[in-house]
């Protein structure tokens, strides 16, 4: 599924934020990227959806090398992956309903097919009754509760997420979770950087700590590992 | 990948949609497009009135070719002919006009007055050939292979003033014409730096959208669009505005005109032109304005 090889990225500032990361994670997984602030865990997934490229080694998601991918080629590939973010990324001028169906029109679906699907969607993160809503008049854990609906709208094999719940409250990050367990349990793989120790060690999962631009530790059913 | 006709509709629409969303920016970038434009259009008339006149006056320079004196009327008649079948075969010759000493007198008369016409009983003027050359900047080179002919007694074209006047048209256009060019220019920077402020405020939009996988013709073919509307939106004033003020212009000028040296060029197909020009440059440049600064926000 995810696949990558001693993988340096090198900001052109100097920074080097991840120094010979090798990993594999399989079709299905659920996997924790945790790790101090400033360790890379941003940069590791950015890689992963090329909005960062490899300085060296090679990024293969769903069998496509993006090390050495065309440019031209990225919105098709990225039409294969979710993608989650702590600032959700909602087009703050659109409807909930809009923000999800626009993941689908930018791929050209018919009309039908995006209307069931979208609604289909907002069910899942419990959203249905606030498809007129715009993002502005919904709290916080709802707006991401949209972007997670938006994330999953074109059936992608993994979702990406980094912090996902950074900007949530306890409670309603459990309510992410629940959401993100779901999505998981259907097949998809997950893959989520985050610092919330509470969740790690409660949904126990792979765990992969990052520090220092390398990978300290990968264990399955682990823990968060860090203090404080 | 070809595209989908729901999807040209949807880009169009969602063109539309960003107008009305982006309300004062879109106030801001037609405004200036409008001003712009409205300097192009005046300018634009002003050049080609301006152009009109020098090539009237071009057109107007011709040679005088008076000829020799020649008492026997038959042998005079002769001579003629063959004078202006010499000038006739010349390539740069456009026309020749033949015009008698009788009736050069009565011009004479008719401009400095009656006192002139005791010289009736004695002309003592020459029958004299008006030539055209077909490029008004020959006139010169024509009179000179004139002059080479017989029973030539003088050629005139105004030697030394019609070169001054050439020169000095010369010089207008070209000023002119780097004068739209500098207009132009500063139109194009105006124009696509208001557009690109309204993109740049954007910028999240776009960067969304291409992380949910949409191709870059997919997130440049709205703003370009938009580029589009916001050059005909600022077209509209300065043609209305070029059109009505012209058209009385030329109302009030025509009847204080006529008969004058000095003339105007007409509503149409001036208007036609100077219109076109203009939403054509404000389409080109809200079109160019809009794709070059979407440009830069397409990596991500
Ligand atoms: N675009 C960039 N240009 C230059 N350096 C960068 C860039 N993005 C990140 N960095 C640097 O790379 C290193 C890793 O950053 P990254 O964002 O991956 O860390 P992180 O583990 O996600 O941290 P956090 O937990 O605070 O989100 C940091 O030193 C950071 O300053
Ligand atoms: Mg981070």
């Amino acid at each position: 599924m995810i696949q990558m090889n001693n993988v340096i990225k090198k900001y052109p500032n100097g920074v080097v934020a991840t120094n010979g990361i090798t990993i594999d994670i399989r079709q299905g997984e659920f996997v924790y990227v945790v790790g101090p602030s400033g360790a890379g865990k941003s940069t590791f997934i950015k890689l992963m959806y090329r909005e960062e490229k490899a300085t060296s080694g090679d990024v293969i998601v769903n069998g496509i090398n993006l090390t050495t991918l065309k440019q031209s080629r990225i919105p098709k590939m990225r039409r294969q992956l979710g993608i989650v973010f702590q600032d959700f990324k909602l087009l703050p001028r659109l409807t909930v309903y809009e923000n999800v169906a626009f993941a689908m029109e930018v791929i050209e679906e018919q009309p039908k097919k995006i209307r069931q699907r979208v609604l289909e969607v907002l069910e899942l993160v419990g959203l249905k009754h606030k498809v007129r809503m715009l993002p502005s008049e919904l709290s916080g854990g709802e707006q991401q509760r949209v972007a997670i609906a938006r994330s999953i709208v074109n059936m992608p094999k993994v979702v990406i997420a980094d912090e996902p719940t950074g900007n949530l409250d306890p409670e309603t990050s459990w309510e992410i979770m629940n959401i993100f367990e779901e999505i998981n349990a259907r097949g998809t793989t997950i893959v989520m950087a985050t610092h919330n120790r509470e969740i790690v060690n409660t949904i126990r999962r792979r765990v992969i700590a990052i520090e220092g631009g390398m990978i300290a530790r990968d264990e399955y059913g682990g823990d968060y590992g860090y203090e404080g | 990948m070809a595209m989908k006709g729901r999807t040209i509709r949807r880009h169009f629409r969602e063109s539309f949609k960003s107008l009305g969303r982006n309300g004062w920016m879109t106030f801001a970038s037609v405004s200036a497009v409008t001003v712009t434009l409205l300097l192009v259009g005046v300018f634009a008339v002003i050049m080609m009135n301006l152009n009109k006149v020098a090539t009237d006056l071009e057109n107007d320079v011709e040679i005088r070719v008076y000829i020799d004196l020649i008492a026997d009327a038959e042998e005079a008649k002769m001579a003629e002919d063959q004078l202006v079948d010499e000038i006739h075969s010349l390539p740069e010759v456009a026309e020749v006009i033949y015009s008698s000493k009788e009736q050069e007198l009565d011009k004479l008369i008719k401009d400095f007055g009656e006192e002139l016409s005791l010289y009736e009983q004695n002309n003592p003027l020459h029958n004299v050939l008006y030539v055209k050359a077909v490029d008004p900047h020959e006139t010169a080179n024509v009179a000179k292979a004139i002059d080479k002919f017989d029973n030539t007694y003088e050629v005139k074209y105004g030697e030394g003033k019609v070169e001054k006047l050439f020169n000095f048209i010369k010089i207008s256009r070209n000023v002119g014409l780097v004068l739209i060019l500098g207009l132009l220019f500063t139109a194009m920077f105006l124009i696509s730096n208001t557009i690109r402020i309204t993109i740049v405020a954007r910028r999240d939009e776009i960067e969304i959208m291409k992380l949910v996988g949409a191709t870059n013709s997919f997130v440049r073919i709205p703003f370009v669009l938009e580029g589009m509307w916001l050059g005909i939106l600022g077209s509209i004033i300065p043609m209305v505005a070029v059109s009505v003020a012209y058209y009385n212009i030329y109302q009030i000028l025509l009847p204080r005109l006529k008969g004058q040296m000095l003339q105007i060029l007409p509503n149409t197909p001036l208007l036609y032109q100077v219109n076109g020009l203009i939403i054509t440059i404000g389409i080109l440049i809200g079109v160019w304005g809009s794709f070059m600064s979407v440009r830069k926000f397409l990596k991500v």
